[in-house]
């Protein structure tokens, strides 16, 4: 019952995972581009959500909303502001622009807020818990992280496959220059879709920030979570990415179990390992 | 003279009036800095090898990046695999800790070929960060052994019992080593055949390909050669500081190192490395009082750099100028006018020269 | 005032010219082929007019404006609708949702989905299909009928022709009447002399990036197309 317990704690795990992972999904599948800001960003959403809290005394899960706004007008600003011309400039340019950015985040959030974790406080909910037995036991919190995620997934697929702006989001990714013949401005595109990608990291951000602590080292390593979740699950499918991230999150969560510690390293191993047996990922999308 | 009736002459040049002169005055350069633990304070060369490394950790940087177009964030696996083996081989073997810097860069040679066996599966962005997860399991993995030292890291016994006047003198002069060595290195190897298929790759890999190139191979051979030179680098930069952590040894700060010199000086071409270490260490003297303000502006020049001026410092004056001191282009001379092999697009420019050159008549307007 | 005016045209890549000193009208309502060889400089030509290459403001006028600068994506807004050689449909899509892409721009006129699978019956079959299983004769359908759902007033057509069977090229041509009665103006590029001159009523020669004939299909011979096509 100690394996159920810890692979049903993995499967919510992976929701988290998803959230992270579905943004960065989404940015490379529109426009090519790896964006190694992604982790930090999340981490910024977090002391976004940390400041409103401090200063307006609300429940982090409202000021939730806030960030999402925030985080989507800016990541709508940096991608014309910045990403489009870096991917004028070239692939390789665009990816060293967001290494830049990402240090600039990292360190500009050690500025502000100085190197000490902080955590968002969402009172009783983050405690409470079902009991199903007396070794399986799982917390409310997670399982909304997880139903929050399964359905931003979802709510992302209705907006590719039934909205104006989605199609030309699916256009653009399958032919840039054909998507332009059809009067989509794919610099605003662009901007959009960093956007989206980033309100939904905000969302990620924020609940990772009432589940554990956060520090703004803490982004590398999300970015790293969340591409695992994409490269196991398969480029370019959205429901691939929540796959990827229970699979990574269950991994992790065993490997704690077997050796404390080593959960994160399990995780990566497990990454490894699909790269090197089923480099495509576990739901690779068929068409290419 | 083979030409000698003949209108036209071709030779191919591989030398510049600059290459030169750079040449000699390089060779003054190295000279005078070999002499340094002669009369430099044992802070000056603290100082000086930090520099030098950090030169060839950006040349091993370039190879990659500018010529293989494998942009790694993930180099500090080597940097951290070379420190390691150092210990290993000094602390736990016996050997001269001197000559275990070649055994490291050996070592991280052997690690990068299972390394690119995975991560060659992966293109662009997502190789990138492929890389790294790579370098993060080197790196966990460390920390779980404890025979490694642990998470607590290893100190470098036998070399602090070296007299400290010889050690110094030594690793400067190991360093010095590694910085020129990998500027030699890098511009051999681009002179030779397999850097002509670089740079075909690094212009138009699909084309290169069809033209024969066997990019897989290409860039693999890169890759690990770029693992040797990181490996001894890292074990240089050890050597230096005589203790290690795997959670310093194998940061990430080490790839943002290498990619903000590589970047600021200019990718792709041999001296862009140097300039950009020169800038990129000025930079921390001057900065170091600022804290993280420093790495701030760091990743904003890089991050303007990369996108306003895509060739770096070096590639731009370079473009006003034409100053090529290591020449690693073929040159085709015809009568006066000089063609460089060079990006697609430009040499479709040369090729338009060439044809009102002679080669061809403009085509005629059909007229009936 | 014509529809579309082209002064002076000169452009190509790099050192590469591919158009000299073009000049050329297109008149609103009017079905003008451009015809020419392989490597003549038509699809060239196209590109400039869709935007895909900006030239000088000034050598291109669309409506009197100068547009040359004008980026792709919002000279669709204003009219001209470009087919790609080659289709360029979007292979992860839909045949419907294709088509609904090709509405990007929401632009009024009498083209709507269902006049589009009205003029192409066989897509209305296939609407639910991914455009990735078509054959190559369904992609040019699907990217006419998707250049059509921007309500052109415009519609530029880039080899229609190339590599379909000429079976297939006669059907696709069928639907050429009913959209040039729809009062769009066609502006097209065709290798196939026989089926430009079939439907144009003007048709100019390009050769090796010069206009070497203009005129009414009527008012020219074959040998003066021959000679202009081939430059002997």
């Amino acid at each position: 019952m100690v394996w159920v317990n810890d692979i049903i704690q993995g499967v919510l795990l992976g929701g988290l995972y998803a959230l992270f992972a579905a943004g960065l999904a989404l940015v490379f599948g529109v426009m090519r581009l790896v964006n190694l800001a992604h982790g930090d960003f999340s981490v910024m959403a977090a002391y976004l959500a940390l400041v409103i809290v401090g200063s307006l005394n609300v429940n982090p899960l409202y000021s939730l909303v806030f960030a999402m706004i925030v985080m989507g007008i800016f990541g709508y600003a940096i991608q014309r502001g910045l990403f489009n011309f870096a991917m004028d400039a070239g692939p390789m340019q665009a990816i060293l622009a967001t290494f830049g950015v990402a240090i600039i985040v990292q360190n500009l959030l050690l500025e502000g807020f100085t190197a000490n974790s902080k955590g968002l406080d969402a009172g009783r909910i983050e405690n409470a818990f079902i009991r199903i037995s007396n070794q399986v036991v799982i917390g409310w919190f997670p399982l909304i992280t997880l139903l929050v995620a399964v359905a931003v997934l979802l709510g992302l697929q209705i907006f590719l496959s039934r909205t104006r702006l989605g199609r030309a989001f699916r256009a653009t990714a399958d032919n840039q220059r054909a998507a332009q013949l059809m009067g989509i401005d794919n610099r605003h595109l662009y901007g959009m879709a960093m956007a989206l990608a980033l309100a939904m990291v905000a969302i990620g951000g924020v609940f990772i920030g009432i589940r554990t602590t956060f520090s703004p080292s803490a982004g590398p390593l999300r970015l790293i979570f969340a591409y695992e979740a994409v490269i196991i699950g398969g480029l370019g499918s959205l429901w691939g990415t929540l796959v990827g991230g229970i699979v990574l999150g269950v991994a992790q969560v065993l490997g704690d179990h077997i050796q404390q510690g080593w959960g994160i390293l399990v995780g990566h191993l497990v990454f490894l390992a699909i790269l090197a047996f089923r480099p495509q990922g576990l739901f690779a999308r068929q068409a290419q | 003279m083979l030409g000698q009736g003949q209108t036209q002459t071709v030779k191919v040049e591989r030398y510049t009036r600059a290459s030169r002169v750079a040449l000699p005055v390089a060779a003054v350069i190295i000279i005078a800095a070999a002499t340094i633990p002669a009369w430099g304070s044992s802070a000056v060369m603290k100082q000086s090898v930090t520099f030098l490394t950090l030169l060839a950790l950006a040349q091993m940087w370039n190879l990659l990046a500018g010529y293989a177009g494998l942009v790694s964030v993930g180099q500090q696996a080597y940097v951290g695999i070379g420190a390691y083996t150092l210990w290993v081989f000094a602390e736990k073997v016996g050997i001269n800790p001197f000559v275990c810097v070649i055994i490291a860069g050996v070592v991280a040679a052997a690690f990068a070929v299972p390394t690119a066996g995975l991560a060659f599966r992966l293109r662009g962005g997502y190789f990138a960060v492929g890389t790294w997860v790579i370098a993060e399991v080197y790196r966990l993995l460390v920390t779980k052994i404890s025979w490694l030292g642990g998470g607590s890291g290893v100190s470098f016994n036998s070399v602090a019992r070296i007299d400290r006047g010889t050690r110094e003198a030594v690793i400067f002069w190991l360093a010095l080593g590694v910085a020129v060595g990998s500027v030699v290195l890098v511009y051999f190897l681009l002179r030779s055949r397999r850097g002509l298929a670089l740079t075909a790759i690094r212009d138009d890999e699909t084309g290169a390909r069809g033209l024969g190139v066997n990019v897989f191979r290409s860039k693999l051979w890169v890759y690990i050669i770029a693992a040797f030179g990181t490996g001894v680098t890292g074990a240089v930069i050890y050597l230096n500081l005589l203790r290690a952590q795997p959670e310093a040894a194998f940061s990430l700060n080490w790839s943002a190192l290498m990619i903000f010199a590589v970047v600021i000086g200019g990718l792709g071409t041999i001296e862009g490395p140097i300039i950009g270490a020169i800038i990129f260490f000025a930079l921390q003297q001057f900065l170091a009082d600022y804290g993280t303000w420093y790495l701030v502006l760091l990743g904003a020049i890089a991050a303007g750099v990369v996108v306003f001026a895509q060739r770096g410092l070096w590639g731009t004056l370079v473009r006003r100028r034409a100053v090529d001191l290591f020449p690693v282009r073929r040159r085709l001379c015809l009568e006066t006018v000089c063609f460089v092999e060079e990006s697609p697009r430009q040499s479709g420019e040369e090729l338009g020269k060439l044809t009102e050159g002679g080669f061809g008549s403009p085509p005629e307007p059909g007229s009936s | 005032m014509s529809l579309l005016e082209i002064d002076h045209l000169s452009c190509g890549y790099g050192h590469f010219q591919a158009l000299f000193d073009i000049d050329l009208r297109v008149e609103q309502g009017e079905t003008h082929a451009v015809i020419g060889a392989n490597g003549a400089g038509k699809s060239t030509l196209l590109r400039t007019i869709c935007g895909l290459i900006r030239t000088d403001p000034d050598r291109v006028r669309f409506e009197g404006q100068p547009i040359g600068q004008v980026p792709a994506h919002k000279r669709v807004g204003l009219g001209i609708s470009y087919v790609p050689e080659g289709r360029w449909v979007f292979p992860s899509l839909t045949v419907h949702e294709n088509l609904l892409v090709g509405g990007h721009t929401r632009r009024k006129g009498i083209w709507t989905i269902d006049k589009v699978y009205e003029l192409f019956p066989l897509l209305a079959r296939l609407r639910n299909r991914q455009a990735l299983g078509l054959s190559g004769g369904e992609q040019q359908a699907l990217a006419i009928g998707r250049g059509l759902m921007a309500n052109p007033r415009l519609l530029l057509l880039d080899e229609v022709s190339l590599g379909l069977a000429p079976v297939v090229v006669e059907k696709i041509y069928e639907a050429m009447p009913a959209i040039i009665e729809a009062g769009t103006t066609v502006l097209l590029v065709e290798q196939d002399v026989g089926q430009a001159l079939k439907i144009a009523d003007r048709v100019s020669c390009l050769l090796e990036g010069r206009l070497v004939l203009e005129g009414r299909p009527s008012e020219i011979s074959q040998e003066q197309i021959v000679a202009a096509y081939f430059g002997v």
